[in-house]
């Protein structure tokens, strides 16, 4: 065992790991934070905490793990490098272990474009993959990036993620042996709609032998009508929702598209399980927290494992 | 080279209201080239600034002049000699930031005002369109990237791109005109037949040779200050 994450604990154990995420609050109100993380009590291993997520100003992800932290929960550090240079990060990296936190997700983030400060400086000192190897050489060499020791290295299990749906495709099982070959333990992917590109992917990575390398969370978000089945399709890079997908959505009546993306979301589920290298399930329940506990029931991945 | 776009015409004005003798001075190297800066576009506001002053029954005059370099002494001090000759008050002019420091540096007395707004270092990719190419970074990394730069080139500069937002070709910041620089990458090392070496980690950029280690210089020791060694300067 690298670290004492739990999610770590679990996905050794080798049975399904079930993660989720929480985003804070667009202001001081720990409250929110402290409810959401609730509805998630005893239904998920760990909770991601997103880090300014869609390039909009929230609560910093570290202050809101320690919260959730000190729920008794496992919250994950989301971590990007728009915000923040190389010493900002290792210095957050630090912060956040001595409360406690020994598990993060390095991501590079959504571009400022997207968020309600398009005019601030995207920094990018780093690069995700930068970024994992960074936390690495903290954890496993004891070295900040300068070179200096660290006293009391960050243990850190450390995520990444990764987008089969984005092009070129053909790069994209490479691009996840770059993260493997900078370090990281485990990856959550983008929601996963054409199942079929999905299982194409993993063919390339269990080829590559990458699934014995990395921890792989297949990311399940459930769609609450067709307006977001569209949503998803036409407006959001990088996602690949196919027709059938919008058709089946639309082909119910609307107060039962809810429970129509829910189902959609776990045959998802079920079909991903018998899917060799699929660890785990990343389940992103967009303004939607509340269904994720009924999503993790009926998916049969209950009890949660006690490590 | 240095491209520049030109500054809104009112804000140009605005910088004018309290002088009398006004010199236009273009640069008749990159500005000239992106039709930013050069003696037509100096031509063309000194003659839009007299109809707007006549306009407003402000007296003024404004001269124009072009000069081959505005980042050079060569070129520069007869324009001083100018200045002072002929008691001009206030300088617009329409070098990239470069000129605007160089005369600012030289000129004493005299405010010198910017009349473009420099953007970036590219090249003109097809009639009246020019990209950027090229970040001035001081590490040229484009012999790991098939001679096409991640830096300059891609919204979030990725070293270990693309992001999971690159969709059919295009970059998720600006779809309708941004190629994604890392799909242009995958396929120039596809062409080069050297597709394997993107599995290579791209390491973490020492940014001390971009503006973070502090003003830059470039130094050519072989004639640096070869006039005072000579004995002719000094």
């Amino acid at each position: 065992m690298k670290t004492e994450s739990v999610l770590e604990k679990v996905l050794a154990s080798g049975q399904m790991a079930v993660t989720s995420e929480c985003g804070p609050p667009r202001g001081s109100v720990p409250d929110k934070i402290i409810e959401k993380a609730n509805l998630l009590k005893g239904y998920v291993d760990a909770i991601n905490v997103t880090d300014n997520q869609t390039a909009m100003v929230r609560m910093s992800s570290w202050s809101s793990c320690i919260f959730i932290k000190q729920m008794g929960l496992n919250p994950i550090l989301q971590m990007v490098t728009r915000d923040r240079n190389r010493l900002a990060m290792q210095s957050d990296i630090l912060g956040a272990y001595a409360h406690g936190i020994n598990t993060m997700l390095c991501l590079s983030g959504d571009h400022p474009k997207f968020g309600d400060h398009p005019m601030a400086a995207g920094v990018y000192d780093l690069d995700s993959i930068q970024l994992v190897r960074m936390v690495k050489d903290m954890r496993d060499e004891g070295k900040f990036q300068g070179g200096a020791d660290i006293v009391n290295p960050p243990k850190m299990f450390i995520g990444a993620a990764a987008n089969p749906f984005a092009d070129p495709f053909e790069l994209r099982v490479a691009r996840l042996a770059k993260k493997v070959k900078a370090g990281v333990d485990f990856i959550q992917t983008q929601c996963i709609y054409n199942v079929d590109k999905f299982e194409k992917w993993m063919e390339g990575v269990r080829e590559r032998g990458l699934h014995k390398q990395v921890y792989i969370l297949a990311g399940i978000t459930p769609m609450k009508s067709v307006g977001m089945a569209k949503y998803m399709k036409n407006k959001v890079p990088g996602m690949d929702v196919p027709d059938e997908v919008v058709k089946r959505m639309s082909s119910v009546p609307k107060e039962k598209q809810a429970e129509e993306g829910i189902k959609i979301a776990l045959e998802t589920i079920e079909r991903l399980k018998g899917v060799e290298g699929v660890n785990g399930f990343h389940i992103m329940a967009i303004e939607w927290e509340e269904k994720v506990p009924e999503m993790v029931e009926r998916a049969g991945l209950l009890p949660r494992p006690q490590v | 080279m240095i491209v520049a776009d030109p500054k809104p015409f009112q804000q140009i004005r605005g910088f004018l209201e309290d002088y009398r003798k006004i010199l236009v001075l273009g640069c008749g190297t990159c500005v000239t080239v992106c039709l930013a800066g050069g003696e037509a576009q100096a031509e063309l506001l000194a003659s839009g600034l007299r109809i707007s002053f006549s306009k407003d029954g402000k007296e003024a005059t404004v001269l124009e002049d072009t000069v081959q370099r505005q980042c050079d002494e060569e070129f520069v001090l007869p324009v001083l000699e100018r200045v002072k000759r002929e008691g001009i008050d206030a300088v617009v002019t329409l070098a990239c930031g470069v000129g605007v420091n160089f005369l600012s540096d030289r000129i004493g007395a005299i405010p010198v005002f910017p009349g473009v707004n420099t953007t970036f270092y590219g090249g003109n990719v097809e009639p009246g369109l020019w990209s950027e190419m090229c970040a001035g970074c001081g590490d040229c990394i484009t012999h790991l990237t098939g001679g096409i730069c991640p830096i300059a080139r891609c919204s979030k500069h990725l070293l270990n791109g693309p992001c999971g937002g690159s969709e059919k070709g295009m970059c998720e910041v600006d779809p309708q005109n941004t190629e994604c620089v890392w799909q242009l990458i995958y396929e120039r090392m596809k062409l080069l037949g050297r597709l394997h070496e993107m599995q290579n980690l791209i390491p973490t950029k020492d940014w001390r040779p971009a503006m973070d280690g502090g003003v830059r210089r470039s130094v050519r020791e072989h004639i640096f200050r070869l006039q005072y060694k000579s004995g002719a300067g000094a």
